[in-house]
């Protein structure tokens, strides 16, 4: 029994890739990539984060980032009064002349948004109906032992790293960050982006109130980015220690 | 009986689906929809502006809030048509608008033009004696911030059937005293919240935000929510409004998103 497990598992990494895995693995790469870009610079035309309902340059920040001249810029006119009291309600002019590319930088992210989204979700509907998802991707509850775990992680620990066949089977840790990515990170991002939508959340506004806001869904946007991005660092640095050649060989060619 | 029925049914469904095919069909016919120029963003917007409409159910209302919830709001873009050193000034209409505003607006006059039955001019005294409408909503900034305010105004929808629209009539474009000019479709033009507002916070609609009008459109973003108001032409066909409209300056038509 084990032994035929283990001649199944032999079979799968010669076949490697398959052929829609490796489709929808660079479009998603190249959407992924667009999308990071055109994030930032669209957060570069206003680099402060939120929490709640509402945030502008009139009201107090959770964070700013200094990642372009609009950062802190201070060029606003005198304010004026609407409604006073313990929180005063102004309005002020701004006069200054922001950084702001956002007329291409949001159609690109929203179009590099579609093809995530629909990538996404044959990948989703291939891998359910195939099994890979159930076979490559979600941890078996054996799997899930503090001990197993432990001895995943020292395994990542030494140097050099064993050479991979490229492709399925997978180890433990690299089952659990595929399936973050895959199941939490991406839905994430996905469902906080439609929620800085007015015609989006006119229609659902139970999005508003499961993120707290848009101003929110924002910043759990912007934090689900960052951990994509750290994602990818290990990812691309996991591919090199094990063999770039090898691997790229089986994303690209499936063998 | 039964295996008529069946027929009956399946001639339907075919008859169903080639309908929906030509509904589909129809609507890609190039004047009721956003030119793309062979721009790839542009398609994309058009791809996002087709599936919103396909997908969302259509006039929901956007979130209103509690008078507690108003926020500061800033003021950006033109802050007075006036000022020749704006961006957006125009030569013509800024000295105008300056003469009005001088006038405490008692000579401003909104103009509805186009494919109305009764094309109409009305004063901010007409306007405020129709029925208004009062929303305390959120204004989302294509920048990335938002602002709560309440928004005092008159429908688009009941302004726009005082002139009498003309059943072929899609759209409905705005024009402001600086080269500001926007548009929407007539299921944005006709949802309840989208208002010419006269009032914010209670009071006269500042200089800053746009006096005497502006218009509010809830389901979008801030910048189709065009500051001192003009005139409103409505159309039968998709018109980019060319050098002041946002599709040629290279931003999308429609921000539902």
């Amino acid at each position: 029994m084990a032994a035929a497990t283990l001649g199944e598992v032999q079979q799968r990494s010669v076949a490697a890739h398959t052929r829609w895995v490796r489709i929808s693995h660079w479009i998603l790469a190249a959407s992924v990539l667009t999308l990071a870009v055109t994030g930032v610079v669209i957060l570069m035309a206003h680099p402060r984060l939120y929490w709640g309902a509402v945030g502008n340059d009139l009201t107090p920040a959770l964070f700013e980032l200094p990642i372009s001249r609009n950062y802190k810029h201070g060029g606003w006119a005198a304010p004026v009064t609407f409604i006073t009291g313990a929180n005063p309600v102004v309005s002020a002019a701004r006069t200054y002349d922001i950084y702001n590319e956002n007329s291409w930088a949001r159609s690109l992210h929203f179009l590099a948004a579609w093809f995530l989204v629909v990538t996404a979700l044959f990948y989703l509907a291939a891998g359910l109906v195939g099994g890979h998802l159930r076979r490559n991707l979600i941890p078996r509850a054996r799997e899930l032992s503090p001990r197993l775990l432990w001895q995943d992680v020292v395994t990542h620990l030494q140097l050099p790293m064993p050479r991979a066949s490229g492709g399925p089977p997978y180890g433990l840790l690299q089952k659990l960050a595929y399936f973050g990515v895959v199941f939490l990170t991406l839905p994430l991002i996905v469902v906080t982006g439609l929620t800085m939508s007015p015609a989006v959340t006119a229609a659902y506004p139970v999005l508003l109130d499961v993120f707290g806001g848009s101003q929110s869904a924002r910043t759990i946007h912007f934090f689900a980015f960052v951990a994509l991005v750290l994602f990818l660092v290990v990812h691309v640095a996991m591919v090199v220690l094990t063999g770039f050649k090898r691997q790229m060989h089986a994303m690209i060619l499936g063998d | 009986m039964n295996k008529d029925r069946l027929v009956f049914s399946r001639r339907k469904l075919v008859t169903g689906l080639a309908s929906t095919s030509g509904l589909l069909l129809a609507g890609c016919s190039s004047k009721n929809l956003p030119p793309t120029y062979g721009n790839v963003l542009r398609m994309g917007d058009l791809l996002t502006y087709r599936a919103f409409r396909m997908l969302l159910p259509a006039q929901s209302l956007a979130r209103e809030y509690a008078h507690h919830d108003i926020s500061s709001s800033p003021a950006v873009g033109n802050t007075n048509p006036g000022d020749s050193q704006q961006e957006t000034f125009n030569a013509d209409r800024g000295p105008l608008y300056d003469r009005l505003r001088a006038g405490d607006f008692a000579d401003w006059r909104l103009r509805i033009e186009g494919r109305v039955a009764r094309p109409a001019s009305f004063s901010l005294a007409d306007l405020k004696r129709m029925p208004a409408r009062r929303q305390i909503t959120k204004h989302t900034c294509e920048e990335g911030w938002s602002a709560i305010a309440e928004w005092t105004g008159v429908p688009l929808r009941t302004v726009l059937e005082a002139a009498g629209i003309l059943p072929s009539a899609r759209f409905v474009n705005y024009y402001a005293y600086d080269d500001i000019a926007e548009g929407i479709d007539m299921l944005d033009a006709l949802h309840p919240q989208t208002i010419l507002a006269y009032g914010m916070n209670g009071r006269d609609l500042p200089l800053a935000h746009g006096a005497p009008l502006r218009m509010r459109v809830e389901t979008q973003l801030g910048y189709k929510s065009v500051k001192f108001v003009e005139r409103i032409v409505v159309k039968d066909e998709f018109d980019d409004l060319g050098k002041i409209g946002s599709l040629q300056n290279g931003w999308a038509w429609y921000v539902g998103i």
